[in-house]
């Protein structure tokens, strides 16, 4: 498939919330699927690192997520849908250094509460909404049409 | 500065990619914190941790990481290993601490990823 033609990619992947030794295989694969399309490297990085954040959200705060990846000739659009507490206080989860993280979390290296900060700082467009106890909703989104130099 | 000159300044086993040894390696960073990693790392970065499980050979992944450092004596399990020979990302464990492992590597004139332009 090459990005010449009008089709739309459109793949579906699915993250178990909790489930720590395969977090991350998502946005390996996601990776993958963008190197092979042939989209511009410093797009690639950056939508692999927002890909992974948001997947390590899912795995350490969600039951489950569902990832949704949409490529299209002018953009490539990231959905992610956890089923999970969400989030109450969405300003203060965007601030730099604000966690909830556990102890089994820290250990993994992650739950510094860079992760929702670092996804908005690599993506275009970015859009989250979030339920208190039902879940969060991200919207991630790179533009093609640019080089890509954010 | 190549992995095999990383490798001696270091005294690191090679865990993985000993045919990768030529590979020259220009600028580094070393965290615990994958969250930090993603945040500061950039391609081509030598990645220097304390972290052993298998997130720290999946974050450098995602980064483009040219190769892994293990300090403090860790390694990897199994399944990071692995991962590691799938994507071509040599690992190397070295004994010393994390401090002493950037702190050598510096002297040796081998620059911080932040001190790039």
């Amino acid at each position: 498939m090459t990005m010449n033609d009008e089709h739309v990619l459109s793949q579906k992947f699915i993250i178990k919330g909790g489930d720590f030794s395969n977090a991350g295989k998502t946005s390996t694969s996601i990776k993958e699927i963008l190197k092979e399309l042939g989209i511009v490297p410093s797009i690639v990085i950056r939508a692999s690192i927002a890909v992974y954040e948001a997947e390590m959200n899912v795995v350490m705060y969600a039951n489950k997520g569902l990832v949704t990846l949409n490529i299209t000739p002018e953009e490539l659009h990231l959905k992610l849908e956890d089923e999970g507490q969400g989030i109450s206080d969405i300003d203060q989860a965007m601030k730099e250094g604000f966690s909830t993280a556990t102890h089994e979390m820290r250990e993994m290296g992650f739950g510094a509460g860079m992760g929702l900060p670092n996804i908005k700082k690599n993506a275009d467009r970015f859009k989250i909404i979030s339920i208190p106890g039902t879940g969060t909703t991200l919207d991630i989104i790179f533009f093609l049409n640019k080089t890509g130099n954010k | 500065m190549t992995l095999k000159e990383i490798k001696e300044i270091l005294q690191a086993d090679v865990i993985t990619g000993e045919d990768s040894l030529d590979e020259e390696i220009t600028f580094a960073g070393g965290s615990d914190l994958m969250s930090d990693v993603l945040a500061f790392g950039k391609p081509g970065i030598l990645l220097l941790t304390g972290l052993s499980n298998s997130q720290s050979v999946r974050t450098a992944n995602i980064i483009d990481a040219k190769a892994i450092v293990y300090v403090r004596g860790k390694k990897p399990d199994e399944e990071g290993i692995k991962f590691a020979r799938e994507k071509g990302i040599p690992l190397l464990s070295t004994k010393l601490m994390m401090y002493a492992t950037c702190g050598l590597l510096f002297s040796h004139g081998l620059p911080g990823v932040s001190n790039l332009p």
